[in-house]
């Protein structure tokens, strides 16, 4: 819990340890969460899914079920105006062409993985609903199917969707690869796995649906995006201003409550019925009715000179998109660019793939597609270093990229780059190395990343914010940004306080509701802060110009030289010049000016990438860390005790440090998880560890006391110099503790989670 | 709907008595929820995730696998019965202190465990605050915030 800063020192709020926003009602049980809120005549709906991952529905007999006294509706794909929902996901390859299936409500006629929505239910009770699935009538004609995306790349294999499983591939290329490894003294070549991660986010996604006295479909639900209005609007056939999505606190999601969940089930049942309808997926349901993270194979050929220096990289990428689309396609983007890690490599060649399967779809989680990525290069550079007898830190700080290096994406980096840094702090605050035995390895390892924050540039991001002053001075901000728990909407409570130099018990934030609030955006791809926060800060700004103007005039004073804290405007010069910010404010009301406004801040806008080769600038910016792991193997049993962990990041600034540490320890157990101990398992596409007692995550037991260093090197592209810590947090972490396996056993397994039978074959080989 | 016989049940929440009409196999999760204590949360239904953790006669408990009709004639306490937002609870208090949470779904439940802990075993060890919590799941923090707030109650920081 270490910060080191050189800037922190002239705010009065920005980078403190400020309370959180919602801390005393989430202590107090006071929270209404998604499923804590009802309404009068509200039913209950439930999913009727899939239990074939490849098949032909022959025959779905609804009538028993509609007939039991209590139920409301029974839905099929027929009853659904516009089913499918397609997307022309842009930079798709010309073979593959415009994707017709990114999302499908309900199936017809055909399934394509266990799991899959058939029908939707509404009825009077919960129990009622589920009896009533009991009673729907299914047949199915088993079809052809496949599950190894390697498979699924061969022409003869059984085609998903369309006439391509292949649904997007993407290119590095820089210099000439085959004439890099030439000069390579060291060449590692390694393939690697990375698991199929479940959200498991303790609160299901969840929601209400209603039909207001306008006319207009009200979803309040757990909402990571609540610009899912119009994709509701879409799937009805209505005006997207005839659907409003109200966001709830939500009790987390990861990426887990990005994709479209319940709330196009929840506007159906309520169009169709007329009346308040909730919906909750149950544990089940999330494991196998909702997106995974992709599990990637990553074929890698890194090689260096025998001074350490890299001169050639070379992989090919293949992720399994699962039998929908989704975000497949922006996932594959990002592990593209972020494949090479962050070193600058003269020759790169990549060419990555995202391939249908019958297995479940796969699209957002934290890190997206980027983090996997870190599993191959680190392990790369940790095999490089001990081919060339080189210390793992000496040969990364002789490749590390530096602020004004160009990727192998063609983009220049803008920001600061403290890598070697983040790997020294992380790696000292290890301390001593612990003690092992005959039986218990002792190892050590560590990995550094890259994470973007923000979306992709050709995506055109904007975030819209309102600030206004009351009339005694406190402030009032909307933002339509929704609040994960990371404290997405708090930290604009945080600027706005400093900007207009108030406490922050003096700022009121009113967040995520379409209607209501200026468009935000998502809370996804580490943008929250960046985008909203920025556009928090624009619209502070401009009350503060507003409320300094005036001031100025009844002062007398030229408005550059006054300022604005505890709420008084005083001069810098002259201390007999000052006036309450309430009378400043009045002033502005005398005159009819409200001390208000509505900023827009946008994100550097690129072009649409035009082919699958990426050759220009794909994000804002990028936040670099690394994390440090100490481990004990049991060479017996294979069992994995992790005793110490470090993780050290730049972001930029921090805007409240224990916000920053909770994401950092946060995404430090998760990527601990994705390390050593979580796979949703899919055997024949049939899954098997739908349950938290088959789908292991970390307790309190797994995780040591993690070490947060936070580093501020204020070049961020967010408000004050942040950049994002989200994703990040993740990142390196699997990748450390397979490397501080690694250490301790030496030998390296390659395939994640590295679980106690892979150590203990691996052992076995010798 | 198995059964369609009907159980009268007495039992005291929050010291409060509530009475219900039950099936045998309603939850006391269900139940609780139903008579409006929406604060105990339904995170997996399985007794997996610790999110429905209630205080029965003084122990921790899992309300999503504990049937409503062995609750008959019981006191049960929920997060609500801790303190009040003029008078957090020593332990609601250093979690808001220490940002023992983030999403704040598994803190009601996380809350009861530590309180039954500290009850039982007023001054735990670090790695006995660890055990204790080990069947209460957080998807957010990495646990160390909270085991940092149920030792600081622990230690006497907030008497």
């Amino acid at each position: 819990m270490s910060k080191q800063s050189t800037e922190s020192e002239r705010f009065s709020v920005i980078g403190t340890r400020m309370p959180g926003l919602d801390e005393k009602d989430k202590v107090l049980g006071n929270v209404v969460f998604a499923e804590d809120f009802t309404l009068p005549g509200m039913l209950y709906g439930k999913v009727f899914r899939a239990t074939r991952a490849s098949a032909r529905i022959t025959k779905l007999d609804l009538s028993k079920a509609r007939a039991l006294p209590g139920v409301a509706c029974v839905l099929t794909a027929a009853d659904v105006p516009h089913n499918e929902s397609v997307k022309n996901v842009v930079g798709q390859t010309t073979e593959v062409g415009l994707l017709e299936a990114k999302h499908q409500v309900l199936a017809r006629e055909r399934v394509r993985y266990w799991g899959e929505a058939i029908a939707l239910v509404a009825a009077e009770s919960p129990d009622i609903a589920r009896e009533a699935l009991k009673l729907i009538e299914v047949e199915y004609e088993n079809l052809p199917a496949v599950f190894d995306p390697e498979e699924a790349m061969k022409p003869e294999a059984p085609k998903i969707h369309g006439n391509n499983n292949v649904i997007a591939s993407w290119k590095l290329r820089k210099g000439d690869a085959a004439k890099g490894f030439q000069q390579a003294d060291v060449i590692v070549e390694n393939t690697y796995r990375t698991p199929r991660q479940e959200h498991a986010h303790i609160e299901p996604e969840s929601g209400v649906a209603w039909i207001d006295d306008m006319g207009v479909i009200n979803v309040r639900y757990a909402a990571q995006v609540i610009e899912h209005y119009r994709d509701i609007a879409t799937v009805l056939g209505l005006p997207d201003s005839r659907v409003r999505v109200i966001g709830t606190l939500i009790g987390g999601g990861f990426g887990g409550k990005e994709d479209v969940t319940v709330e196009v089930f929840l506007a159906l049942l309520a169009w169709k019925t007329g009346r308040p309808v909730s919906l909750t997926f149950t544990r089940e349901e999330m494991g196998y009715g909702r997106h995974k993270r992709h599990p990637y194979v990553l074929k890698y050929r890194t090689g260096a000179t025998r001074d350490g220096k890299l001169v050639a990289m070379q992989a090919e990428i293949i992720s399994d998109a699962g039998a929908y689309v989704y975000l497949s396609p922006w996932v594959l983007i990002y592990s593209t660019v972020h494949s090479t890690g962050p070193y600058l490599i003269p020759n790169v060649e990549v060419d990555a793939y995202s391939v249908l399967t019958n297995n479940i779809m796969t699209s957002a989680f934290r890190g997206f597609g980027g983090m996997q990525m870190v599993v191959a290069y680190e392990a790369q550079m940790d095999e490089l270093a001990r081919k060339l007898g080189m210390d793992p830190l000496e040969l990364r700080r002789k490749n590390f990229l530096k602020k004004g290096d160009v990727t192998a994406s063609y983009q220049e980096i803008t920001s600061e780059v403290w890598l070697e840094k983040c790997a020294q702090e992380a790696l000292k605050a290890l301390g001593p190395r612990s003690k092992g035995s005959r039986t218990l390895k002792v190892g050590r390892g560590f990995a550094c990343c890259w994470q973007s924050y923000g979306r992709m540039t050709y995506l055109h991001d904007t975030s819209n914010c309102w600030v206004n002053l009351e009339l005694d001075g406190s402030a009032v901000v909307r933002s339509g940004i929704p609040d994960l728990g990371g404290g997405q909407r708090e930290s604009l409570r945080d600027i706005v306080a400093e900007v207009l130099g108030l406490k922050v018990e003096e700022v009121h934030v009113i967040s995520t509701d379409s209607q209501v609030t200026p468009p935000a955006g998502t809370v996804t791809a580490t943008r929250a802060l960046y985008m909203s926060g920025n556009a928090a800060k624009l619209a502070a700004e401009n009350v503060r110009k507003i409320i300094v103007d005036k001031a100025a005039q009844v002062l007398g004073v030229p408005a550059d030289t006054l300022a604005l804290r505890d709420k008084t405007v005083y001069s810098t010069t002259d201390p007999k010049k000052k006036m309450p910010l309430t009378e400043a404010i009045k002033h502005c009301h005398f005159e009819g000016i409200i001390p208000q406004s509505l900023a827009t801040f946008r994100a550097p806008f690129t072009e649409p990438i035009t082919s699958d080769l990426i050759k220009d600038p794909v994000f804002p910016d990028f936040t670099f860390g690394a994390q440090a792991a100490e481990v004990a193997v049991d060479v017996e049993t294979g069992e994995v005790t992790v005793l110490k962990w470090a993780s050290a990041y730049d972001v930029g600034q921090a805007i409240n440090l224990n916000r920053v540490e909770g994401q950092i320890e946060g995404g430090a157990a998760q990527g601990i998880g994705f390390g050593i101990m979580e796979d949703y398992i899919e055997v024949g596409g049939v899954p098997w560890t739908w349950n938290f007692h088959d789908y292991i995550i970390p307790t309190s037991k797994d995780i040591p006391d993690i070490k947060s260093i936070v580093l501020e090197s204020g070049s961020g592209k967010g408000p004050f110099g942040a950049k994002g810590i989200g994703e990040p947090s993740i990142s390196a972490a699997g990748p450390a503790v397979a490397s501080a396996i690694a250490d301790a056993i030496g030998k390296r397994v390659t395939h994640l989670p590295v679980t106690a039978e892979r150590i203990y074959f691996a052992l076995q080989e010798g | 709907m198995s059964t369609t016989e009907l159980y009268d049940i007495t039992l005291t929440v929050n010291d409060r008595e509530v009475r219900g009409r039950i099936q045998a196999e309603t939850s006391l999760l269900d139940f609780l929820r139903d008579n409006d204590y929406t604060e105990v949360k339904r995170g997996c239904d399985k007794g997996d995730c610790g999110a429905c953790t209630v205080i029965m006669d003084g122990r921790a408990i899992l309300s999503c696998i504990t049937l409503a009709l062995q609750a008959d004639g019981r006191k049960v306490y929920t997060v609500k019965s801790l303190g009040s937002w003029d008078r957090l609870h020593p332990l609601q208090q250093a979690f808001v202190d220490y940002e023992a949470l983030q999403c704040g779904f598994c803190t009601p439940g996380m809350l009861m465990t530590a309180k039954a802990l500290l009850d039982q075993n007023p001054h735990p060890t670090r790695e006995e605050i660890r055990e204790a919590i080990s069947g209460n799941l957080c998807r957010c923090t990495g646990y160390v915030k909270i085991v940092d707030a149920i030792e600081a109650v622990a230690k006497g920081e907030y008497r």
